[in-house]
This record gives structure tokens, C-alpha cells and sequence, in this order.
């Protein structure tokens, strides 16, 4: 019984972690059809830059900050310069994307070097609550915790704002929000900075749980993108239950099959391809 | 006429001779620049980088050239690298390079061009038992070296009896998790639990919720950024103190521990090197790889240096002319350094170096933490204390074998 409440209990953060990396992602797809394979870059870059901070005597709250603006700011860089060009070619995209992949993963190396780090996190965050033989580190706690402040935000600002509606007509159906005179562009760019900002989140939070090192960014991305496709791309709710599925499959695999951990992360995700090829929640 | 033909003849001759002494040894270095090993493969090439400088570049009287190579962390790239070097280079010597897996792929290669390599950190234990060639001499140890001595020392010293392992699920980690399971079930301890996180595993949270709370100690053997995820999660699950924390070479290396905090100390290694050994040679030694780049010398820096170390006691053995091949490679073969950075090294019948093995702990001095040495094991073989051929009889070291006979 202990195990498998400590299991849960870690598959559940674990998601959590990943729908922040996810829910970003499945954002800029659903709005620009972009595969973005940039997306782990940011969440490591984020990581760098919110260990700067803390180096330089900057407190974690504000780290996470920094890290995800800056990261931000570089996302709408990427777009303004080079993907709003291609919009609309897939390929393009892709291969554009994957190509600021590597170089990123190259100035990570040349500015932070390759040691791995670990974001140092607050006293408060540290240790763990015990309850008899179970333990629950707070810092896990945390991540659930960041994880569904944003989803309540997210959810809140697309369904129950003006911005939330033009977002969800941009992402139905392009040429009718543009008729009624929304600006698609700064939409769209909006929303890509704001997905490379949730992804620097992740990386800093991520940061003083899995620590920062070269290689994370191509570590994390299938899972993000498992959780993205399983969900359906483009939904929310999809990332959010893609992604606490993947958690706890992913979890649970490896405690109990740690030598098939890739297919019980794998297998469940073709399944669902082969009922609903869209995903969970994906429209056709 | 004759003369001046006579004398122009000497001086040509005279010329050539003089070309041939400043002819340079060419080395060629093949190291990992780029990917997940580019840390490691960095403090390999400053090691390598900081002998050279140390000897002004210059090798019994020949000047050095060195060619370093990324070998990209992966075979195939490597074995192209081991081609330019040896093809367009002409190298005469090669080291490196880091991981076994490229090891593998380019020994073989280097075996068909004769070209003698030193290996400052590819692990493999078979490269030099049943695989061993005379070609490939290593002056690093292999996987299990270490922890074969620090099995028998957990057992009988430590007195513990029941350990857990958990280590990168890839042959490193199988070699070094076998060979202290061996010396620790012939010294009378059991293994009763062993756990495989596959390889780049972020979260080590579901192996440690399953580690079995009525053990001793664990014993974890990993290779990178999964010693730092371990410790810190381990002490968040509230283990630390409760079950002691046994490292293999690797995992608590100073290129990691320097990213480590607290959560690190008290835990008890085993390598052949620790960069806070109080001999002469190695005071030297880290003092001038901390003044050159500010950090301490870990397990591949000190694998490189040694390296450096070997080359030059053979070309002076052979007077500088590593062209010939056959007595270059015996001289390598017959080198003995008393006072290596890591202690005395040779190397056995297998180009196998013998070496002290040092049991350290990891403990906080003037703010950073450092492996202290506590204990020496003078010597140190591949074979450990088992008789060679029966050594080698027994199948490879693997994730198999010694098969858990208490889990």
C-alpha cells in the first residue's frame, strides 16, 4: 500500500512537471501548427538563466522570473525572425526549429559549461512531510502545486477573458478570426513567447529537482511531446491529462518494469493513437 | 671536387639527421567535445593539456604534437576520428578515447594499423582480459577494479551485511555493480536487492520508494548527473543517515562533487585516485590543475595526465623513436611510476594497470567538499585476490552475473 501511494504520489509531480513543459507546447501547436523542437532548449535555457540568478544572489521566485522572461524574449526573437516567415510549411518549421535546437544546446555548453547543476531551492522547500512509513519531499509538492496555479490561470484567461476568446478563434479557424479583425500576428507571437515563458518555468522548477545539464533538452522533449500528442494537440485539458497520465505511466513502469520502461511509456500511447488518432481531447 | 662533394654530401646528411631529431611525436587525442560527456571529455583534454605544458611540449628531446579529435560519444563517429588521425595525421601514438563503447569500436581498428593507444578512461573490463590486445595498455581501472576490493572492505570492515545496488542500466554500471557484489557475497555479505534505472532516468524517485528499508547500506554505481539526482533525492525521501551510501568511482568524482551540496556527505567511494591524496606528486599536481583551470582534478584528468605520464617514461626508454613500433610498445608495456599523482602505477601481462585503490569519504574541508581518503589498498589488480585463470574463466562481469542469489 505504502508503495503505491509514494508511486502516485511521485507520478502525480512528476506529471505536474510535465504539463508545464507540455502545456506551452501544445499551445503553439494548436495556434501555429508549429512542431516545435525549440521547446526543450527553452526549458533548459530557462534553467541556466534561473541558476545565474540565484548565483548572483537572487532569490528562487526570482529566478523563475528572470529565467522565463528572458526565455521569452528569446522565443519572440525566433519567431518575429525567422518561423513567422514560414508560416504554413511545415517542414520548414521543423527542421528551422530543430536547427536553433542544436544551437542552442551549443551555447548552453559554451556560456554554463558542461557540469550538471542543481538549482539550489529554499529551506521551506526542502524535506519532506512523513506520515508514518510514507514520505512526501515538499519540493514535489511545489511542482504540483506551480502546476495547477497555472492551469487554473490558463484555464481562467482562455475561457473567461476577451484575449482568451480571440486565442480560441485564432486557434479554430485562422482566416475567419483575421475577418473579424483580430491580429493574428501579435496573437500568435504572444502566445509563442508565452509557451517558451511556461517552458523556462518548468526548466527552473525542474532545475532543483533533476538539476541542469547539457542533454536535458533533447531528454525532455519526446515526453513533452507524448504528453502533447496522447492529449490531442492544441488542447489544454489534453496536456493536462496527457500529462498526468505519462506521470504516473511513466512512474509506475519504471518501479515496476524498469526494463521495459520505454514500452509502458510507449505501448498505452499507440493504443490511444489507434482509437483516437487525434488524441484524448484532439479535434479531427 | 671531390671534396666539396664529399662535404656537401655531410651536410646534407647532417641535415636530414637534424630533421629527423626535431621531427615532432605526433598524439592524437580522442575525447568527447560535444553531447551528454563533454564535461568529463574537457577535464580529459586538461589533463592532458596540462602535462604537455608542463614539459614544455617536448618528450626526450622530440617536440609533441597534438591533435584532439571529439569522438561525439558515439562509435562510429569515433572510429572516423581514429581514421583521420591515424590516415591524414599520421599519428604515432593515440589516447582516449573516454567511453567503452568507442573504445570498442576503435581498438580493433588501431590493432590492424599498429598503432599503440593508452586508454585514460574507457572502463571495459574485457579490453584487458579476454579482449586484451598488445596495442591497448590502460592506466585507468577497469569498471570493476575498484569495487571488487571495496566489496570485501564493505563486508569486513564496514560490517555490513545486507546492501541494495542500484546503477546505470549499461555495461559500466553492470561491471562495477558485479564486481563488488562478488567480493562482498565471498566476504559474506548478501545482496539483496538490485535495482536498474535505465540510462538518463530524470526521476530516481520510484527506485528509491522501492529500495528495501531492512538494509545496511546501498551501493549505488552511476556515471554522470544521476549521482546528483540520487543523493538529493534520497535525502528528501528521508534515507539519509538511516542507510549508508556506498560509490562506485564515478559517482561521487570531484567533477561532480563540486555541483553537490550536503546531501553528498558521509558517502564512501572507492577509485584509484582522490584529488585529496597528501602525497608530494599529487599536491603538485592538483595545485597546478586548480591554478590552470580552477578547479579540482578528477577521474578523467588524472587518467589523461597519467597518460602523459606513460608516453614519456617509454620514448625515454627508447631514446625518442617512437617509429619503432615493436620496442616502443615494450617499453610502454615495462613502465613503472613511483610516483604517480594517484600513487605507484605499472602495468600487469594484459596492459593492465596495477594501482592503489583508495576507499574515500566525502567530507566538507574550508567550504568544499572533498573524497578523503581513508583507507589504502596497495597494488590493486583487475583480478582482485581471485587467482587469474580462474578469473578469466568465469563468465564476463555483467547484469547477470554473479546472478542475486538473496533477492
Amino acid at each position: 500500500m505504502e508503495f503505491w501511494i509514494i508511486q502516485t504520489f511521485n507520478g502525480v509531480s512528476y506529471g505536474a512537471l510535465l504539463f508545464l513543459l507540455a502545456g506551452g507546447l501544445t499551445l503553439i501547436f494548436g495556434m501555429m501548427r508549429i512542431v516545435n523542437m525549440t521547446h526543450g532548449s527553452y526549458y533548459l535555457l530557462g534553467g541556466y538563466v534561473g541558476l545565474t540568478v540565484i548565483w548572483q544572489g537572487g532569490h528562487f521566485v526570482l529566478a523563475i522570473l528572470v529565467g522565463a522572461l528572458a526565455i521569452a524574449v528569446v522565443g519572440i526573437g525566433e519567431y518575429n525572425a525567422f518561423l513567422k516567415r514560414l508560416a504554413g510549411q511545415e517542414l520548414g518549421q521543423v527542421l528551422t526549429t530543430m536547427g536553433f535546437a542544436l544551437i542552442f544546446q551549443d551555447l548552453g555548453l559554451v556560456i554554463w559549461g558542461g557540469d550538471p547543476y542543481t538549482i539550489p531551492v529554499p529551506a521551506v522547500l526542502s524535506g519532506s512531510y512523513t506520515i508514518g512509513q510514507l514520505y512526501f519531499p515538499v519540493y514535489r509538492i511545489f511542482i504540483a502545486v506551480v502546476a495547477v496555479a497555472i492551469a487554473v490561470i490558463l484555464w481562467l484567461v482562455l475561457e473567461r477573458t476577451r484575449l482568451g476568446a480571440m486565442i480560441r478563434a485564432t486557434v479554430d479557424d485562422v482566416e475567419m478570426a483575421r475577418g473579424v479583425g483580430i491580429n493574428v500576428p501579435l496573437i500568435s507571437m504572444g502566445v509563442f513567447a508565452f509557451g517558451a515563458f511556461l517552458a523556462s518555468v518548468a526548466g527552473v522548477v525542474a532545475g532543483g529537482f533533476v538539476g541542469v545539464y547539457p542533454g536535458a533538452d533533447f531528454e525532455i522533449l519526446p515526453y513533452a511531446f507524448v504528453v502533447v500528442i496522447v492529449g490531442g494537440m492544441g488542447s489544454l485539458k489534453g496536456a493536462l491529462i496527457g500529462a498526468l497520465m505519462v506521470g504516473l505511466l511513466d512512474n509506475f513502469g519504471k518501479a515496476l518494469f524498469p526494463e521495459l520502461s520505454y514500452f509502458t511509456l510507449f505501448a498505452p500511447m499507440a493504443a490511444i493513437l489507434a482509437i483516437r488518432p487525434t488524441g484524448l481531447f484532439g479535434r479531427t | 671536387m671531390i671534396l666539396r662533394v664529399f662535404a656537401l654530401g655531410v651536410a646534407l646528411l647532417l641535415m636530414t639527421s637534424t630533421a629527423a631529431a626535431q621531427e615532432p611525436i605526433r598524439v592524437g587525442f580522442i575525447t568527447d567535445l560535444t553531447g551528454p560527456l563533454a564535461q568529463p571529455g574537457k577535464e580529459m583534454e586538461n589533463g592532458i593539456r596540462l602535462f604537455l605544458a608542463e614539459h614544455k611540449n617536448t618528450l626526450s628531446g622530440r617536440p609533441v604534437e597534438l591533435t584532439v579529435l571529439d569522438g561525439g560519444s558515439s562509435p562510429a563517429v569515433a572510429l572516423t576520428k581514429a581514421r583521420e588521425l591515424v590516415e591524414q595525421r599520421k599519428v604515432h601514438v593515440i589516447i582516449g578515447p573516454l567511453p567503452a563503447f568507442e573504445a570498442y569500436a576503435i581498438v580493433p581498428y588501431l590493432n590492424e594499423k599498429r598503432i599503440p593507444s593508452l586508454s585514460p578512461s574507457a572502463a571495459a573490463d574485457d579490453l584487458t582480459q579476454r579482449k586484451a590486445t598488445q596495442f591497448f595498455v590502460r592506466v585507468a581501472s577497469t569498471s570493476s577494479q575498484p569495487t571488487q576490493p571495496f566489496g570485501t572492505y564493505a563486508a569486513k570492515t564496514l560490517g555490513y551485511k545486507k546492501v541494495a545496488t542500484i546503477a546505470d542500466d549499461f555495461a559500466f554500471g553492470h561491471e562495477v555493480v558485479a564486481g563488488f557484489h562478488k567480493a562482498f557475497e565471498d566476504a559474506g555479505g548478501q545482496i539483496v536487492q538490485k535495482l536498474w534505472p535505465p540510462l538518463g532516468t530524470k526521476d530516481q524517485g520510484p527506485f528509491i520508494a522501492r529500495l528495501r528499508k531492512d538494509i545496511d547500506a546501498v551501493f549505488i554505481g552511476f556515471a554522470g548527473v544521476a549521482a546528483l539526482r540520487f543523493l538529493k533525492q534520497f535525502e528528501e525521501a528521508g534515507l539519509k543517515g538511516k542507510i549508508a551510501v556506498l560509490a562506485n568511482q564515478t559517482a561521487v568524482d570531484e567533477a561532480l562533487l563540486r555541483s553537490m551540496g550536503d546531501e553528498a556527505l558521509g558517502v564512501i567511494s572507492t577509485m584509484h585516485y582522490s584529488a585529496a591524496l597528501e602525497t608530494p606528486a599529487n599536491r603538485k599536481f592538483v595545485a597546478a590543475y586548480r591554478k590552470g583551470f580552477g578547479t579540482d582534478p578528477g577521474y578523467y584528468s588524472v587518467g589523461a595526465y597519467t597518460a602523459g605520464l606513460f608516453l614519456k617514461q617509454a620514448l625515454e626508454q627508447v631514446g625518442g623513436k617512437v617509429e619503432n613500433t615493436d620496442n616502443f610498445l615494450k617499453a610502454l608495456r615495462s613502465v613503472a611510476i613511483a610516483d604517480a599523482p594517484g600513487g605507484p602505477i605499472r602495468l600487469d601481462k594484459y596492459g593492465q594497470a596495477v594501482h592503489n585503490i583508495y576507499i574515500r569519504r566525502v567530507e566538507k574541508r574550508d567550504g568544499r567538499l572533498q573524497n578523503t581518503v581513508i583507507h589504502t589498498i596497495e597494488n590493486g589488480s583487475q583480478f582482485w585476490t581471485y587467482p587469474e585463470a580462474e578469473f578469466l574463466k568465469q563468465p564476463v562481469y555483467s547484469r547477470d552475473y554473479p546472478p542475486c542469489r538473496f533477492c
